[in-house]
């Protein structure tokens, strides 16, 4: 195999030798040939659709000696549905789930704050997972959708893990050399949800915070998750459990029409920020990041019971 | 190392340095000045080209990705004797001041309306978000938008 894939190298290697900079790139056109050159050259930088390493490049602040472009590989960018669960291809871009996920309201919420259409038409889920940034846009609705990461390595080796583990810490992950990131997965979550995103524009930011709440009326429990308020994508287990077991005991799981005790929002968003363990930076305070969690919380969760209460009734159907 | 584009039509190749951007290579080595070199970051639009019909940053793409793919640019649009409407549209009405964001707009513009003919106010602004002006305020962008996608209605109809 190692044989095999030095050949392919051989072919598809090209040499630098502008700006006194060595440097190498390799294209591969199928998976399995990315994954027998990652394998033999594990030190290969993946590049998709740039917007985080481009810029590195741009500004002389990384010079990989060797790159793999993986945008053009057919089978990352693909999703499928079967069997009650969602995977999305690593290459799946952010236009791409605007277009074609509909009913999967927070994550296409979260991939029309990502940028602008340049950017949403070449930035990918995978690329996101890769670089691993707190405030990656999609990532707390990966995070509360409970959503699995799977890696591939040469010979189809497969390793599936919770988002949880394969984040480790800012701009760390579980990811082994020699593999790339082939999909995320989740199961189908019947029930409302949303994204919100602090910022000082409605495009091109990078979240101040971020938060994504899901209804899963299956379970009858809710799902917060926080972005860029701490060094990795944050759910708050306290808040969901106390929202959860409230609308269990006024009766609002089985009727939407119930009223919500006056205090149980503001409870809930103080909870949520309590998860927070923010940083001051050029984007703001750990003060302000914390309030802004407390209010994106309690809006959240209103949004989510004015839906339940919307037409018939009944929950919306089809949300994942 | 050796990339073949198809730019504008024509199959093109260049010995690019491969940590080198599309922009670079459509500037340096291809001699297409249109896209413009400013944040190098994908945050104004002022490099907005085509690759593979889909409007990108070329700053953002490199020179090696869009090997053997099809890359158009501003200088597509126009032809010998004749502006394309969406440059008509911006000159009639006044949207360009110091120019140098012009080609992004007019590339962004030109993918908007042909997605959508007819875009309300709020389209317009979401699409043109990735494409920063310090001269007009975008007051003037809106109306040649609008100016361009009458144009484009009455040429089609």
């Amino acid at each position: 195999m190692v044989r095999a894939a030095r050949e392919i190298e051989h072919r598809r290697v090209l040499p630098g030798g502008e700006k006194g900079c060595a440097m190498h790139m390799l294209l591969p056109r199928t998976l399995p040939e990315a994954l027998e050159l990652k394998a033999a050259r594990p030190e290969a930088v993946p590049i998709a659709g740039g917007t985080d390493l481009m810029v590195d490049l741009n500004f002389g602040r990384r010079r990989p000696s060797l790159m793999m472009d993986v945008s053009r590989l057919a089978e990352l960018r693909r999703w499928r549905r079967d069997d009650g669960t969602v995977a999305l291809g690593s290459g799946v871009t952010y236009t791409q789930i605007v277009a074609g996920l509909s009913d999967c309201r927070p994550l296409v919420e979260a991939s029309r704050t990502v940028g602008s259409p340049q950017i949403r038409n070449r930035g990918t889920v995978g690329g996101n997972l890769g670089t691993a940034s707190p405030a990656g846009d999609a990532l707390p609705v990966l995070a509360a959708y409970d959503a699995e990461v799977t890696l591939v390595a040469a010979g189809g080796r497969r390793r599936t893990m919770p988002w949880h583990q394969f984040m480790t810490g800012p701009k760390k992950t579980a990811i082994r050399q020699e593999e790339l990131i082939l999909e995320t997965g989740w199961r189908f979550v019947r029930g409302t949800g949303s994204f919100s995103k602090v910022g000082t524009r409605n495009a091109m930011v990078i979240a101040v915070a971020s938060l994504c709440l899901i209804l899963d009326e299956d379970r009858r429990a809710i799902r917060v998750a926080l972005g860029s308020v701490g060094p990795t994508v944050l759910r708050a287990p306290d808040a969901e459990r106390f929202a959860s077991e409230v609308l269990a005991r006024v009766g609002l799981w089985d009727d939407s029409a119930t009223a919500l005790p006056p205090k149980v929002l503001n409870d809930f968003g103080e909870r949520v920020a309590a998860a927070a363990v923010p940083i001051d930076d050029v984007r703001g305070t750990a003060a302000y990041r914390r309030h802004a969690c407390a209010v994106m919380a309690r809006r959240a969760l209103a949004w989510a019971l004015h839906d339940r209460t919307r037409g018939t009734g009944q929950p919306r159907s089809g949300s994942c | 190392m050796l990339i073949r584009t198809r730019v504008n039509g024509a199959w093109r190749a260049a010995d690019v340095w491969p940590g080198a951007s599309l922009l670079y290579a459509l500037r340096e080595h291809f001699g297409l000045l249109g896209a413009k070199n400013a944040c190098e970051q994908g945050e104004c639009g002022s490099c907005s080209v085509w690759l593979d019909d889909e409007l990108v940053c070329a700053c953002l793409v490199l020179a090696a990705q869009a090997h053997e793919r099809d890359v158009r640019t501003v200088e597509s649009l126009a032809s010998a004797r004749q502006l394309h409407p969406v440059q008509e549209a911006f000159l009639q009405a006044g949207a360009v001041q110091c120019g140098f964001c012009t080609p992004g707009l007019i590339v962004a513009v030109t993918d908007l309306l042909q997605k959508d003919p007819v875009p309300t106010d709020a389209t317009v602004r979401e699409a043109l978000a990735g494409n920063l002006c310090r001269c007009t305020g975008y007051a003037k962008i809106l109306d040649a938008v609008r100016l361009a996608a009458e144009r484009l209605r009455g040429a089609s109809a």
